[in-house]
């Protein structure tokens, strides 16, 4: 196959320089490359979220980007949503909620989550349905998620981010 | 809602968060596809392009002169060198065909390559040379005697094994009282047809397993399992090969639901392994998963079920047949033993069809057999309220099987909690208020299913500080390392942050069934709550000498040891600092086995939907869960698996169906097409949780994972036809589906 090419991106605030093929996702190079197995493979389609990461403040199933299309830019993943020991507040209400159950999904839904709140503090019940509908989870009804998302949300009200 | 007496627990009914929590919300966690072993090559399966054909030749030449194909394997390096392809079991042909493909997606071949795109291109170049059959997908249609033979060796089990070939695995029959007697006495009759389709259990986390076979014959297995143990023994069988030298590390699990029970990659990569002599991966894509794993069987079920004019059921009959897939199964006979099992009915009859047809080896997927059974049989049940003018649940209610009450195979249950889930049904705020609007409609419907209990092994071993390591053998599908911690805490009296749980190879703990049949809180609790004892006993016996009394002396109650006289006493974790910190290493063990099938579990749903007259979108307004759980260890960890169940019946009422093209190939093997419930499709799921505390295990615990999935395609249905004013006798109610037969087109 053809040659790999050079890519520098900042990933979780860390400059990264990598070689990938042009045939290579976001996701094999973040997973396969760069040894960063938390954005994870459910359908390599679009249609599953488990592994979205936020692009140049987009959210964006990594499996659906190449990987030299991150040159230049910036990625979040959910290895960098906590910040040293202290858990993104998403990360809090998942674990007191009981918003998972196998786990699978749950950076897809972080991350995704993550996106949203950014931008929308307040959003409710039915704006997360919606913004979520793109991410699957088989095991916990979205019962449990929804509510630790909106949970989250409540905690980011009353704590502005340090960042 | 706690029905009767429950002992005053400290950690059992609390809500801690789970020990592994952690890692799976900052991604550290390690599942199937995160394991990257130094020099793996990365393997891709060939798979049969037809739904039935006989294989004439398979030619790897091509694939094996690519640049970066380091091997290829087909059944022949199962058979080994000289081995007879043709003789190859059922699970042997299921990992790699042999003589016949039995289905589209079987396996046919494997490739090992420096990189997964390079197999990807080594899979294409594999020609393989078929001869194409006529193949049937239709179960009924299977059961003729003009269908298309799968596997011209079969012959029926059961009372009529004919003498010719045939797709019908096993007619298994269950008889009690005089059916014809029965339903001479009945003064209302219902009756109907029912079919329901193949439908996939549709894990988030597709197969993946690595596999490492040292030059002395020592291998190692790393995979995504719900059964380190049984794919340790499956591994030994297909390769020939000593169980003592097979270790199987069981990864993170993401979802199973019944589907990783069965191995399919890990035979595979361990031969591809053996060849090249490096670690190989295999990982499934979707398509792989769709097609080329287990999913849960397509039925065609009739019903007919009498009674008397106050209600009381006196007789009921079922024919069903289910979908094998392509190899010999036994889901019709698990739906003979749960059809009838919620209620007293004197005189029944049951024939259960296993069939084969050309699709993929059916597997579980939570309480098997069950929801589809409950699909039919619990729409009979409206009819026979609606015929009778009662309320479904208080006829329920009237005719709901309690402790004594005939249970599946014949014995009587034990205490069970049917009626309690129905009074909580009748009393919950959901059935109160009558539902409004219009096209909208509530139903309700009950379901049944077991609780498994095989065996359990864990190990326990004390730290110097006194806390307490819990090591098992279960994959934690969904917090069970948390709910076994718990059984421990409350067994020794410490907190629950006091014991670190951990799920351990197949070399470091003794034997452990399958994680399945909502088993683990249950069983493993048992053997927990066994070693936890164990504990007890050697500490007291470590601890007189200390203390200079006889060991009688010595009583523990409460999380304390102390002497009968009061004089000296201490907590465990004093105890333990004392005893251990300064001695020699404490572990002990505890096994059991729980025996096959250990009681049971009801669960019951109420749903209320609008249905779109212009599109025959069904609409999830409002839905109730309701179910027995014994003792809810975690009570967040069982509303959640209540939750879950009922969306995954959600799905399976509404949705999800595998969509065949005459050639048998699967139309829509994608997560677009195949399309799961989403965030946006289901609103909150309420839950109540009953207590009845099960006489068969030490903190009264039923398994909780299956029961929630068999009420809600009945229960929708149920719904449907109430807002409709049609019964609807296919799943799924698609769109289409509702139009076709509210407006009697199609």
């Amino acid at each position: 196959m053809s040659g790999r090419t050079y890519v520098s991106a900042k990933i979780n605030g860390e400059q990264m320089d990598f070689l990938c093929e042009p045939r290579q996702s976001l996701l094999e190079v973040l997973r396969d490359e760069l040894g960063m197995t938390g954005s994870k493979e459910g359908c390599n389609n679009g249609n599953c979220g488990a592994c979205n990461v936020i692009m140049n403040g987009v959210l964006v199933n990594a499996c659906c980007v190449l990987g030299v299309e991150a040159q230049g830019g910036t990625i979040v993943t959910i290895e960098g949503v906590a910040s040293g020991e202290d858990l993104h507040p998403l990360q809090r209400t998942f674990l007191d909620d009981a918003a998972l159950q196998c786990g699978i999904c749950t950076p897809g839904f972080i991350v995704a989550a993550k996106a949203l709140l950014d931008k929308e503090p307040d959003a409710d019940e039915a704006r997360i349905r919606h913004w979520l509908a793109g991410n699957l989870c088989r095991c916990t009804g979205y019962d449990k998620i929804v509510h630790a998302v909106l949970d989250a949300a409540d905690v980011m009200r009353k704590t502005p981010a340090k960042v | 809602m706690v029905i009767e007496n429950k002992p005053k627990y400290k950690v059992i009914g609390t809500r801690p968060v789970r020990p592994d929590g952690i890692d799976k919300v900052t991604g550290r966690a390690q599942y199937g596809a995160d394991i990257h072993m130094q020099g793996a090559l990365q393997g891709r399966m060939k798979r049969s392009p037809h739904a039935h054909a006989i294989i004439k030749n398979i030619d790897v030449s091509k694939a094996l002169a690519l640049d970066g194909v380091k091997a290829v394997v087909t059944a022949q390096d199962l058979a080994g060198p000289g081995g007879d392809v043709s003789t190859l079991p059922d699970a042997a042909q299921n990992i790699l065909a042999s003589r016949k493909v039995l289905y589209r997606g079987q396996a046919v071949a494997a490739v090992a390559a420096i990189n997964d795109h390079i197999a990807q291109e080594a899979v294409k170049l594999i020609e393989v040379e078929y001869e194409v059959l006529p193949h049937v997908l239709d179960v009924r249609e299977s059961m003729r005697p003009d269908a298309p033979i799968l596997n011209e060796t079969m012959r029926t089990r059961g009372p009529n094994p004919g003498d010719g070939a045939t797709n019908i695995v096993a007619h298994t029959v269950a008889a009690f009282g005089d059916i014809e007697r029965g339903f001479a006495e009945c003064d209302v009759i219902v009756e109907n047809e029912f079919s329901t389709k193949m439908v996939h259990q549709g894990y988030i986390e597709p197969q993946a397993a690595t596999a490492s076979w040292a030059p002395d014959g020592q291998l190692s297995i790393w995979t995504t399992t719900q059964g380190s143990f049984p794919a340790r023994e499956a591994c030994a069988q297909l390769l020939n090969h000593p169980i003592s030298k097979i270790k199987v590390t069981p990864t993170e699990i993401g979802g199973g639901f019944g589907g990783k029970i069965s191995v399919y990659l890990e035979p595979v990569a361990a031969l591809l392994s053996r060849k090249t002599g490096k670690p190989v991966a295999i990982r499934m894509d979707r398509i792989d998963v769709f097609e080329g794993t287990g999913p849960t069987p397509g039925t065609s079920i009739k019903v007919k079920l009498g009674a008397t004019k106050d209600g009381k059921f006196r007789a009921a009959y079922a024919d069903m047949a289910y979908e094998n897939g392509a190899f010999a199964g036994s889901a019709a006979m698990y739906a003979t033993m749960v059809i009838t099992a919620g209620y007293e009915i004197e005189h029944v009859k049951l024939d259960g069809f296993d069939v084969v047809v050309n699709k993929p080896r059916t597997q579980d997927y939570r309480a098997p057999s069950a929801p589809a059974a409950a699909f039919a049989f619990e729409q009979l049940v409206d009819e026979l309220a609606e015929k009778l003018k009662l309320d479904p649940l208080k006829l329920r209610l009237m005719n709901a099987s309690k402790e004594g009450s005939r249970g599946p195979m014949g014995m009587p249950f034990k205490r069970v909690g049917h009626e309690e889930c129905l009074e909580a049904a009748l009393n919950s705020p959901h059935y109160n208020p009558p539902l409004e609007g219009p096209n909208r409609g509530r139903g309700v419907a009950s379901g049944f299913w077991f609780n498994v209990g095989l065996r359990s092994s864990v190990n326990v071993s004390v730290q110097p500080d006194g806390t307490v390591n819990l090591n098992e053998g279960n994959t934690d599908i969904g917090g069970t390392r948390a709910s076994l911690a718990m059984q421990l805490a409350e067994t020794i009296g410490v907190a629950f942050e006091d014991i670190k749980p951990g799920v351990v190879d197949t070399d470091s703990v003794g034997v452990n069934d399958v994680t399945a049949g909502s088993r683990v809180t249950f069983a493993s609790g048992m053997a927990v709550h066994e070693a936890g004892k164990n504990l007890i006993k050697e500490l007291t016996t470590r601890l007189a000498p200390t203390w200079q009394v006889p060991v009688e002396e010595i009583e523990f109650e409460d999380g304390t040891f102390k002497t009968k006289d009061g004089a000296k006493s201490g907590t465990f974790k004093e105890i333990a600092t004392q005893v251990v910190g300064r001695g020699v290493g404490l572990t002990v063990s505890g096994s059991v086995n729980a025996g096959f099938l250990a009681g049971g579990g009801f669960a019951h749903a109420i749903v209320d939907v609008e249905v779109d007259p212009e599109t025959g979108k069904v609409t999830i307004l409002r839905y109730t869960a309701i179910q027995d759980a014994g003792t809810a260890v975690h009570p967040a960890y069982v509303e959640g698996q209540m939750q879950g169940g009922a969306v995954q019946g959600i799905g399976w009422a509404i949705n999800e169906e595998y969509y065949y093209d005459e050639s048998g190939r699967m139309a829509n093997s994608s997560f677009l097409d195949y399309r799961l419930p989403t965030s946006l499709d289901v609103p909150m799921i309420d839950t109540i949780i009953v207590e009845v505390p099960n006489p068969l295990h030490p903190f009264g615990v039923r398994g909780v994972g299956e029961p929630g999935i068999v009420p809600p395609l009945a229960a929708i249905a149920n719904a449907v036809c109430h807002a409709t004013g049609v019964r609807q006798t296919q799943l799924p109610m698609s769109p289409r589906r509702i139009l076709e037969t509210t407006l009697g087109i199609g």
